[in-house]
């Protein structure tokens, strides 16, 4: 097929592709910042149970990785991030924003702060420019886009942890959340921090992208019995939504990617205020996001319980029932299996919170299509947070 | 002495379902259980150290999702998985894979019968609109349909609403199927042998009756008719065991106040006049309390703990002949590793699925014919599930438990009382009809317990060791259940109600029962109902 003429826009392996390839029976893959990104593999329900249940697998291979070195590289990243990065201590990992401006989201991530001048800043979009940009006037740094030398992936799920005992990494059960470890993996250094996109027990891997076959075959090796099998973006969707964490193309428009005023996010708007450190010296989008803190974010997202049991994707809410005043509209939803609830983000109107929310369904059965009206309710709480998640020592189960 | 609201006797999962609502009302409510543990049927037990037994029930579909979410169970620790596919194995060892792919599964089907597998279609859709229709009735209370209250006849136009949506045609069709055999039924669908009695199976679990016998399409519907997550038809299992169910619910409970009391057995409902007014226990202890709530199934409920002076003329001969037959065993093997069985790709489906050792309808029907005769069946129906394959908190790692469902088992042998003998027998004989489909299953077996009816009804007090407290047949179903006239949970005695599988809509682990008693009671109580009816009606 090598005269075909689209073969050059085919999609880039991933560093897993190889094992990838045997087990995604259905051939669904999407992509992912280039690389070739796998849907689903078996079904997306059983792999999404994995995580619940037992212990699954999703490829981070095409998350951005930055290694931000040199003297000024804290400070760079402070005056970037909106939360304190001189907070965090080495070989911890911590979940930050950054906005222009005008305090609008560019992206998140994690920063993995590997010592005094080592940062290592993870996100899902390319933001090389942004990170030059927001270098200006440091001198002693560097930036490092490690993206395609590294080969990454999730382990989530409550066998989690026993899966990495049992491939012997020694200790890793007392690992707390968001720290990170170091283990020898045949004679290369494997980085396992405590950290994940499921709301629930687990861990990423990172290694050099040549360990990445031994990685994945060690890692199913050991998970054998422990229930593991990859997931794919489908499963992760799910599992984050229960979690309450926010997607981009989903909950937040990345701001430099924006046409429409205001079509991009805050982090108050997307009740991330708690990021948001004024304590701390100038940074990026400060007085903004100053001037909306005090005047209050013109929209919340907020966690949505949503009567009876069909998905409010996409859905209008209201204030009342008979749908005559619009207050906002749901970014995600879904039937949250484990939480036996019809679950949703939604953006609403910071002054409706109070009231009444009510949401407009749509749905289809055999080719017919049927609106309802559901009374939402708010929740304050992850609609999915077992105690799990945080135990230290974490359990085998 | 302290006098209760409501004391519930049982804590299988109807019964803390009852009490859960009873106390989320704000009464004041006290369980109590003969056992020293919580969950009756619905129960997780350690007999071997590191296994974890759902010794009696092991998967559930009927658990009504508004109940779970309601009592938000989730967040008192309960995750149910859904569990892929099977495997049916004819005499000779020929295998019908359901696979959870619906590609495969139809190819799967067209490799034995391109006829059944295009059939397949009308069957599936036949049975969902069948199962949709029962599924509305789940968590309401049925009609009275000789009184002419407001609620009953409102509850009747609502049915006859239901019914009449189904057309005409279809609404002969549904009056025929509750008259029918399993086989009878399938015949209309399919010509393959395996095929046929893949799905007939499920028309015999838990009944003494054969798949020829009519009212067996019946019992074949109440076995396909939950869902997991909406998928109508689908199974799943309790992550640590069905006993996390009864431990959910339990926690639920006792968050809104209530009391567990274990190893407190009924000795004797108190009567006053023609009003109950507490329990007698069998350490002597008496408690009061302003209603009384039997979890235990009627015909236990009515001649085991009540006087039958105490009682309405006709009640007692109602119960003593209700139909509450026990025809099923259980055998639950702890394995040192996954066994491997014959004829599957990769085990996966075994693995993970129930393993249906069905033989052919001829040998399902002559294991029945056993039963009739007092004997257990010499080649029975299995079927085998082993949720360690998914769950892993139930067996070590690379360590396993099967779970198998015996059809058929006698209460009683033609040949005199249940001895330790025979139940090993019917152990062996078991694990022989296994090992045939598994070579090497014996090296595995690390422990068994094997459970007849008789040791059913002793530990967790059904009457025969009946599953589902009484036969599902149509003379027992709805507002027959558990007898004409009292179908809405009230007792003959003032202040007496039953909550468990011996009500509308029976057997299952479904929390309907429960929930549906609570309602009656808080209706009676003047309390504010929280109980809710199903919402999915748009499904």
């Amino acid at each position: 097929m090598s005269d075909y003429d689209f073969s050059s826009e085919r999609p880039k392996p991933s560093h897993f592709q190889q094992r990838q390839d045997e087990l995604n029976i259905h051939d669904a893959w999407s992509s992912w910042n280039g690389y070739k990104f796998a849907e689903y593999f078996y079904d997306v329900e059983f792999e999404y149970f994995c995580v619940r249940n037992t212990c699954g697998t999703y490829d981070i291979c095409p998350m951005q990785k930055y290694h931000i070195t040199g003297a000024d590289a804290e400070k760079m990243l402070d005056r970037m991030v909106t939360r304190d990065v001189t907070k965090i201590r080495t070989n911890r990992a911590s979940y930050v924003v950054w906005c222009n401006d005008e305090g609008r989201l560019i992206d998140d991530g994690t920063i993995f702060k590997l010592g005094d001048d080592h940062f290592i800043l993870n996100c899902g979009s390319p933001c090389s420019a942004w990170l030059d940009k927001s270098a200006f006037g440091f001198h002693d740094i560097t930036i490092d886009d490690k993206t395609d030398d590294v080969a990454a992936m999730a382990l989530q799920g409550p066998t989690s942890c026993a899966v990495l005992k049992s491939m012997g990494l020694e200790n890793i059960e007392s690992a707390k959340p968001f720290s990170i470890n170091f283990f020898d993996f045949q004679n290369a250094r494997l980085m396992v921090s405590r950290t994940g996109f499921t709301g629930d027990l687990g861990y990423e891997l990172w290694i050099d992208h040549n360990l990445a076959i031994p990685l994945w075959d060690a890692v199913y090796k050991a998970g054998h019995d422990l229930g593991i099998h990859p997931y794919g973006d489908q499963a992760t969707n799910m599992l984050r939504l229960e979690a309450g964490f926010i997607m981009p193309g989903y909950e937040f428009n990345e701001a430099l990617k924006t046409v429409h005023f205001e079509h991009d996010q805050t982090p108050f708007e997307l009740n991330l205020g708690w990021l948001v450190d004024f304590k701390k010296p100038h940074f990026n989008g400060r007085r903004a996001l100053f001037d909306e803190k005090k005047r209050g974010p013109r929209y919340t997202l907020t966690k949505l319980d949503i009567e009876g049991n069909k998905p409010a994707e996409g859905s209008f809410l209201y204030s009342n029932k008979r749908c005559t005043e619009e207050i906002g509209y749901v970014t995600s939803g879904m039937w949250s299996p484990a939480a036996k609830a019809n679950i949703a983000l939604a953006m609403i109107e910071t002054k409706y919170l109070e009231g009444e929310i009510w949401s407009e369904i749509y749905y289809e059965k055999e080719l017919r299509q049927y609106s309802k009206v559901a009374r939402c309710t708010i929740k304050h709480e992850p609609f999915w947070s077992p105690a799990r998640t945080r135990a230290t020592p974490a359990a085998d189960f | 002495m302290k006098r209760y609201d409501a004391i519930i006797i049982g804590a299988g999962h109807n019964g803390l379902t009852n009490a859960a609502y009873l106390a989320k009302a704000g009464l004041d409510v006290l369980v109590v259980e003969k056992n020293d543990y919580i969950g009756g049927a619905a129960v997780s037990r350690e007999l071997h150290e590191g296994w974890t037994y759902s010794n009696c029930s092991y998967v559930c579909s009927l658990m009504r999702q508004a109940i779970h979410r309601d009592l938000d169970l989730s967040r008192h620790g309960l995750i149910l998985v859904p569990y892929l596919g099977s495997v049916n194995y004819d005499d000779v060892g020929n295998t019908l894979i359901a696979y959870n792919s619906e590609e495969a599964a139809y190819l799967e089907l067209k490799r034995h019968s391109k006829h059944d597998a295009d059939s397949m279609f009308r069957f599936q859709a036949d049975l969902t609109r069948y199962a949709r229709l029962i599924r509305k009735t789940l968590l309401r209370t049925p009609p009275d349909p000789t009184s002419f209250r407001r609620r009953d006849i409102h509850e009747l136009l609502f049915l006859a609403k239901q019914f009449w949506s189904l057309g005409e045609k279809e609404i002969y069709e549904y009056v025929r199927f509750f008259t029918l055999s399993a086989v009878d039924f399938l015949e209309d669908y399919f010509e393959n042998e395996l095929i046929k009695q893949s799905k007939a199976s499920s028309g015999i679990i838990g009944t003494a009756l054969g798949v020829y016998s009519p009212g067996s399409s019946y019992i074949l519907l109440h076995h396909v008719m939950g869902d997991v997550d909406g998928s109508i038809g689908a199974w799943g299992l309790a992550r640590g065991g069905m006993g996390a169910i009864s431990k959910a619910i339990a926690s639920a409970f006792q968050s809104f106040g209530g009391e567990i009391r274990t190893n407190a057995g009924v000795e004797q409902i108190l009567v006053e006049g023609n009003k109950v007014v507490g329990v007698a226990l069998e350490n002597g202890d008496e408690i009061r309390a302003r209603v009384v709530v039997s979890n235990l199934d009627a015909k236990r409920t009515f001649t085991q703990i009540m006087d039958e002076k105490d009682l309405p003329p006709g009640i007692y001969d109602k119960a003593k002949n209700f139909k509450i037959r026990g025809s099923s065993g259980k055998v639950n093997i702890a394995l040192s590793a996954l066994p491997k069985f014959s004829n599957v790709p990769d085990n996966a489906y075994v693995n993970r699925g129930g393993l249906e050792l069905t033989g052919s309808l001829e040998t399902m029907e002559r294991a029945y014919d056993c039963w009739k005769r007092g004997r257990f069946s010499d080649d029975p129906y299995v079927e085998g599930v082993i949720p360690s394959a998914w769950d892993p908190t139930v067996a070590p790692p690379g360590k396993h438990w099967m779970s198998n469902f015996i059809q058929y088992c006698p209460a009683e042998l033609a040949d005199g009382p249940w001895t330790e003998e025979k139940r090993n027998l019917f152990g062996q004989t078991v694990v022989d009809k296994i090992a045939r489909y598994c070579p090497g299953f014996k090296d595995l077996i690390v422990h068994m317990e094997v459970r007849t009816p008789h040791e059913i009804e002793e530990e967790i007090g059904l009457t025969e060791g009946n599953i589902f407290q009484g036969e599902l047949t149509i003379d027992q179903l709805f507002f027959n259940r558990p007898f004409p006239g009292y179908a809405q949970y009230r007792m003959p005695l003032k202040h007496m109600y039953m909550c468990g599988s011996s009500t509308h809509p029976g057997g299952g682990v479904s929390s309907a029962c429960g929930a549906n008693a609570a309602r009656e009671i808080l209706i009676d109580l003047k309390r504010p109902n929280s109980v809710p009816v199903d919402d999915f009606y748009d499904e």
